[in-house]
């Protein structure tokens, strides 16, 4: 088993107990809940007479159900207009912190935890959604959770919980230009597949990573878990603290000075043991895009479509073909697109939408292309904002929406239809996932994206410096 | 939870879903995640497979009238990836499934599942095809799932399946509804909370 790393440590001082089934009692240092994945959770308590037992360690906003255009209530979608006043009458009762839609706060429960500087190195996260594992980024072992997992920490601030193993993934040398972070994502679980994480935390270091701000640290971590580990980080440090000192949730003056010993201590000692190592190298990384129906169907920008005996599951590839209604040995470049949405936990921040900006500045999105961006949180919106980024999205055709989950998942009203294909700088390729059971989804870069919504067609970003 | 109910054994005819990675997306569209229960969520596993646009069922083993009562069902390997809902197997359950057998499950989809007494056990992929296979052909075939021995068998058949022990040992004690177990010792959380730093701000 793995020694002396981080989380290791987190795992160790978190630890309340072992209980009778021989798993660990862990304690939460931070809970963060939105709409969806709560409402029964709160009323379980209820029936069992329960309240919160830290109702300071629980924060919430609205996110995956709010419309990103029309805002105002009640929400035209009655459904959730109900989920979201369930929302606000449970915070209310139960006495948890909120940042509602009127908030300067609001937005994706995994920009704002971040951005607000609730999440912080060396303590434990938990959420119900598989994206938690995004605030791995600041060395803080973060997790998704489900419904009764939620009750769990409501009523406990713990779960039941089996330690994992370690993996250290090493990103060596350095990217090339136009290679994002999610480049480098979907290269480790197209090489480690989508269940390669199965019963690991990874761990990602090497120069590539060290070298990455804190967003792009975030995009790395977002998507641990589409490879199948619960649970992604890297190592805090200096680029981890000085993205921290200031934030509305970090202590200041010489508590901070306290705040980053301790983050410091709680990095994997340069002598830990890993269960497992992989290598990869910066170079190889080309700006990379989905085919198929997983996160892990990925191709480089100038390869060519797998032949489905390449893959450990053949059949599963097939049927991948078959719902995207293309054939393996052609190029992926040059695929038609009919939808563009950046956005999402994975990239929805500022410098992600820096990034498609650059991209998009001074031209036009192809006609008859509906291309959206959707920021992650209003604050992200507000910065981008004085930036000028908007204007620069709207001159060239882009709507330019607030702050919500949007088309990552279609629960709101942003969705695919029919067989349409979206270039999308999201986390999930899964059918149906954008809204529409036979629509079809590339995973890419925002950068990818808005050069994808300019040509109508899957280009190569690197053509446009 | 006032009532303990310990699983130690599921019995019935068993219905299999073929393929690898069948994400929890599949398993429920996220627009019934929009529901403020999970009452209602029993209607609607795979619904998007089950049913086209104009709510005409496909043909998919859910609807198929053979494996009409089916408890367990028998799946490939990484079942369940993809988004933590709960809702997945809160509509796998609901709608009659009380086991799952499989090459192998994604984690959070385990956990959900054993938090509801909802055992997910692992058999080799020759066994799972076995097992498919038998049901297919003979659909009738009762299966006993027995967790506390991990032997899953049939007629005269007998395989091993696996679970880990701490799932297996929530579900057979019956403490799989875990928060009278964690609630029990709110006073060792809040001398472990009382050691983490961030607790009190880092004050010196």
């Amino acid at each position: 088993m793995a020694e002396r790393t981080l989380y290791d440590k987190i795992w160790k001082s978190h630890t309340v107990g072992i209980l009778p089934t021989g798993q660990t009692q862990l304690f939460v240092g931070l809970h963060l809940i939105h709409e969806i994945t709560t409402a029964p959770a709160f009323d379980m308590l209820r029936e069992q007479g329960m309240d919160v037992a830290f109702p300071e360690r629980t924060f919430a906003t609205v996110d995956h159900i709010v419309p990103t255009d029309l805002r105002t209530r009640p929400f035209l979608d009655a459904e959730a207009e109900e989920l979201t006043k369930a929302l606000e009458k449970n915070v209310k009762e139960f006495g948890i912190e909120f940042f509602g839609l009127d908030s300067p706060n609001q937005g994706i429960v995994h920009v704002i935890g971040p951005q607000l500087g609730l999440t912080q190195p060396g303590m434990t996260l938990a959420c119900g959604d598989s994206h938690t594992s995004t605030h791995g980024a600041f060395g803080t072992l973060a997790f998704g959770i489900g419904t009764s997992q939620v009750r769990d920490v409501l009523a406990t601030q713990t779960l039941a919980m089996d330690k994992l193993q370690v993996r250290k993934i090493n990103v060596n040398g350095a990217l090339r230009t136009g290679v994002y972070a999610k480049d480098v994502i979907l290269n480790i679980i197209r090489r480690l597949g989508v269940a390669g994480g199965k019963g690991f935390a990874y761990e990602y270091g090497g120069p590539v990573v060290e070298n990455m701000n804190m967003e792009e640290r975030m995009t790395m971590c977002n998507m641990s878990i589409e490879g199948g580990a619960l649970a992604g980080y890297v190592n805090p440090d200096a680029t981890t603290f000085a993205f921290l000192r200031g934030r509305p949730y970090v202590p200041s003056g010489e508590a901070f000075e306290r705040a980053v010993a301790y983050w410091k201590s709680v990095a994997s000692d340069p002598d830990a043991r890993y269960d497992d190592v992989v290598e990869l190298e910066g170079k190889d990384i080309e700006p990379t895009v989905t085919w198929g129906v997983n996160p892990g169907q990925a191709v480089g920008i100038s390869e060519k479509l797998p032949r489905p005996e390449e893959y450990s599951d053949p059949d599963g590839a097939r049927k991948a073909y078959e719902h995207m209604g293309w054939q393996p040995g052609g190029p992926i470049l040059g695929t038609p697109i009919d939808v563009a949405f950046i956005g999402s936990c994975t990239n929805s921040r500022l410098t992600d939408l820096r990034a498609a900006a650059k991209i998009a500045r001074g031209r036009k999105v192809k006609a008859g292309i509906r291309a959206l961006v959707v920021p992650g949180s209003a604050e992200v919106k507000k910065l981008a904002e004085q930036e000028g980024l908007h204007d620069i999205f709207r001159e060239a055709g882009f709507e330019w929406r607030d702050a919500g989950c949007s088309m990552c998942l279609a629960m709101n009203p942003d969705k695919l239809v029919g067989r349409e294909i979206c270039a999308s700088s999201s986390n999930r390729n899964f059918i149906g996932r954008q809204g529409s059971p036979r629509g079809r989804t590339l995973l890419m870069s925002p950068a990818m994206v808005a050069a994808a919504a300019l040509n109508g067609q899957v280009v190569d970003v690197r053509e446009y410096p | 939870m006032s009532e303990i109910v310990k699983i130690t054994r599921v019995t019935g005819t068993a219905v299999p879903i073929r393929g690898n990675d069948i994400d929890t997306d599949r398993i429920i569209p996220a627009r019934y995640l929009k529901e403020v229960t999970f009452a209602r969520m029993g209607q609607y596993p795979f619904f998007d497979e089950r049913f086209d646009a104009a709510g005409k069922p496909k043909a998919h083993p859910l609807n198929d009238p053979k494996y009409l009562g089916a408890s367990v069902l028998l799946v490939n390997r990484n079942f369940g990836c993809g988004s933590s809902r709960e809702h997945a197997p809160q509509a796998l359950y609901r709608f009659g499934i009380q086991a799952i057998v499989g090459e192998s499950f994604a984690a959070i989809f385990a956990g959900n599942c054993v938090m509801m007494g909802l055992p997910t056990a692992t058999a080799s992929a020759s066994d799972i095809e076995m097992l498919m296979n038998t049901v297919e052909q003979n659909p009738q075939t009762r299966f006993i799932v027995d967790i506390d021995k991990k032997i899953a068998s049939f007629g005269e058949q007998q395989i091993s399946i696996d679970l880990p022990e701490t799932y297996r040992s929530a579900l057979t004690s019956g403490s799989w509804d875990s928060t009278t177990m964690l609630r029990a010792r709110l006073d060792q959380v809040k001398k472990t909370a009382s050691k983490l730093p961030y607790m009190t701000g880092f004050a010196g």
